[in-house]
């Protein structure tokens, strides 16, 4: 029996950050995504799996209008972005952050500069930029390398560079694509303990998308502990309520529920993925 | 079967053409609404303008000494040797400063923006810019066509002196004529038409080679072998349209300026 921390009821009442209603999206041949819905609540963290190639970077990047959907709606902190021009999409997409799969981080800049590149724009003084990335890269554990250029950093190391520059502007959602992907098993877990401490400090609803079932698993099964500075399990058979699943087969949303309805599920590609 | 393979090409072509237009549009109303970003204005005036001298010397030197060669020669059988510091100095001014310079720099830089900016799209980079809320066409492009439009014009100044300069070092040194007379010849017959003629192509090409270049950058795909692709296409294209519009610019400037 598996049981859930809970989530405030009034968290889930509340509207939606993210509402997907029948998006479907095609590049010259068959359909990538198909009538795909499902709404992501205040403080919700969720998780897209599916095997790599069926579409799960394409939503992500459909959130935040990066692309355009053929078909249906999608609305972002309550305002529909399907038809919005692109400069009324720049504001809106400041509130959000998000880490690319390799990272993006821009090479002719050095790592301040990556993870300031918000709060450069927007002109603030050089000593509170320097304190914000000073504290967004203490956050990821990587003050030391501030002055670097990114083609000094390792995979991992870049990665939480990009993690960091999500963080400093305190969005109100952030979008996680293949965090994980390509790294060895402890920078993985690094990246996740990152992100359940990003989602049980500042309780910043989230979109996870990852081929890597134990990544997700890790993420429903543990919390942050604040006074030890670290993840901790959670009692054994106890899940993160706020962390719920969504599963991509082929561009169609199969699965939309919690951990408990993941393992029990009928469905054979869920089963076929889970074993 | 190779019917389709021509609606295909031809239907690419015109949606690529609608594309640069739509891309080129937007780029040069960029060039009048904020925010224009300085710091990244200069980086790029450096970049090409202060890049590209060398090449420019070198290739303005070369051109006017083979003009001064070829005409000398060609001048002699009709006694009229004394009139190559004209010849050389109006062709240079007129056409060759401004094509020659624009071919040239759009080898260097319509290239390197392809290859940069397709490099930026192939790892996200671009997505990621647009993600933090900044707009690339502003960041990135408008700057790059502002400094070469800006540096095309001081570098075909260039060109020309220095194709004058290097026709007269070919005159004194080669052809052992005059060289006052050279250069005297080169001023007098200098017009305020040829001047204006000569200036105002660099202004055209240069908004030609760069917007070009970025367009191509910016719509990479395929990886690698795309930024590849894209840094060719960059720069045949940019060649080939520059000179088809100094065509088409030389006969509106003839229009305005008639021969006298």
């Amino acid at each position: 029996m598996i049981e859930t921390r809970a989530l405030a009821q009034s968290d889930h009442d509340a509207t939606p950050v993210v509402a997907f209603r029948n998006v479907s999206i095609a590049f010259d041949g068959p359909q990538v995504l198909d009538d795909v819905s499902f709404s992501i609540a205040p403080g919700e963290t969720r998780i897209l799996l599916g095997p790599a190639g069926v579409g799960k970077s394409v939503l992500l990047k459909l959130v935040n209008g990066l692309l355009r959907p053929d078909q249906g709606s999608i609305l972002l902190f309550g305002e529909e972005i399907t038809q919005m021009p692109e400069e009324q999409l720049f504001p809106l997409r400041t509130r959000v952050g998000m880490v690319f799969q390799e990272g993006a981080l821009f090479d002719s800049l050095t790592v301040r500069d990556n993870v300031a590149f918000q709060l450069i724009q927007e002109h603030l003084p050089d000593e509170e930029i320097n304190l914000r990335v000073r504290d967004a890269l203490r956050f990821v554990e990587l003050e030391e390398t501030f002055d670097l250029y990114p083609a000094s950093l390792s995979g991992g190391m870049r990665r939480r560079v990009a993690i960091a520059r999500a963080f400093i502007h305190q969005p109100e959602l952030l979008l996680y694509d293949s965090p994980t992907g390509g790294l060895d098993p402890i920078t993985s877990t690094t990246i996740i303990e990152l992100i359940v401490k990003a989602r049980d400090v500042s309780h910043t609803p989230s979109l996870l998308v990852t081929h890597r079932l134990q990544d997700a698993l890790l993420l429903c099964n543990h919390r942050f502990d604040p006074k030890a500075g670290r993840m901790v399990p959670l009692p054994k058979g106890v899940t993160d309520s706020g962390t719920t699943f969504l599963m991509l087969e082929e561009g169609r949303l199969i699965f939309d529920g919690s951990l408990s309805e993941l393992v029990r599920s009928k469905n054979p590609f869920v089963r076929e993925f889970l074993e | 079967m190779p019917i389709q393979l021509i609606e295909k090409s031809a239907k690419n072509l015109v949606l690529t053409v609608q594309e640069y237009s739509l891309f080129a549009y937007r780029a040069f109303m960029n060039l009048f609404r904020p925010p224009i970003y300085w710091p990244e204005f200069l980086v790029q005036a450096d970049i090409i303008g202060v890049g590209s001298l060398s090449i420019v010397v070198l290739s303005g030197l070369s051109t006017g000494g083979v003009l001064a060669l070829q005409s000398a020669a060609t001048l002699s059988a009709f006694g009229v040797t004394t009139i190559t510091g004209q010849f050389v100095s109006l062709t240079m001014i007129r056409e060759l400063g401004p094509v020659l310079t624009g071919v040239m720099v759009s080898g260097r830089n319509a290239s390197s923006m392809a290859s940069e900016l397709g490099s930026m799209v192939v790892t996200e980079q671009i997505d990621a810019m647009r993600a933090l809320g900044v707009d690339p066409m502003r960041k990135l492009v408008t700057p790059r066509i502002a400094a070469t439009i800006c540096m095309l014009f001081f570098l075909t100044i260039v060109a020309d002196a220095c194709g004058i300069a290097g026709g007269g070092l070919v005159t004194v040194l080669m052809n052992h004529q005059n060289g006052t007379q050279y250069f005297d010849k080169a001023w007098e017959h200098l017009t305020y038409s040829d001047i204006v003629q000569g200036l105002v192509k660099p202004l055209f090409f240069g908004y030609i080679l760069s917007s070009i270049g970025c367009f191509y950058g910016m719509r990479t795909t395929g990886g690698t072998e795309g930024v590849g692709r894209s840094t060719i296409q960059a720069v045949v294209w940019a060649s080939v349209i520059i000179i088809f519009v100094d065509f088409l610019l030389t006969q509106v400037l003839l229009t305005f300026f008639p021969p006298l």
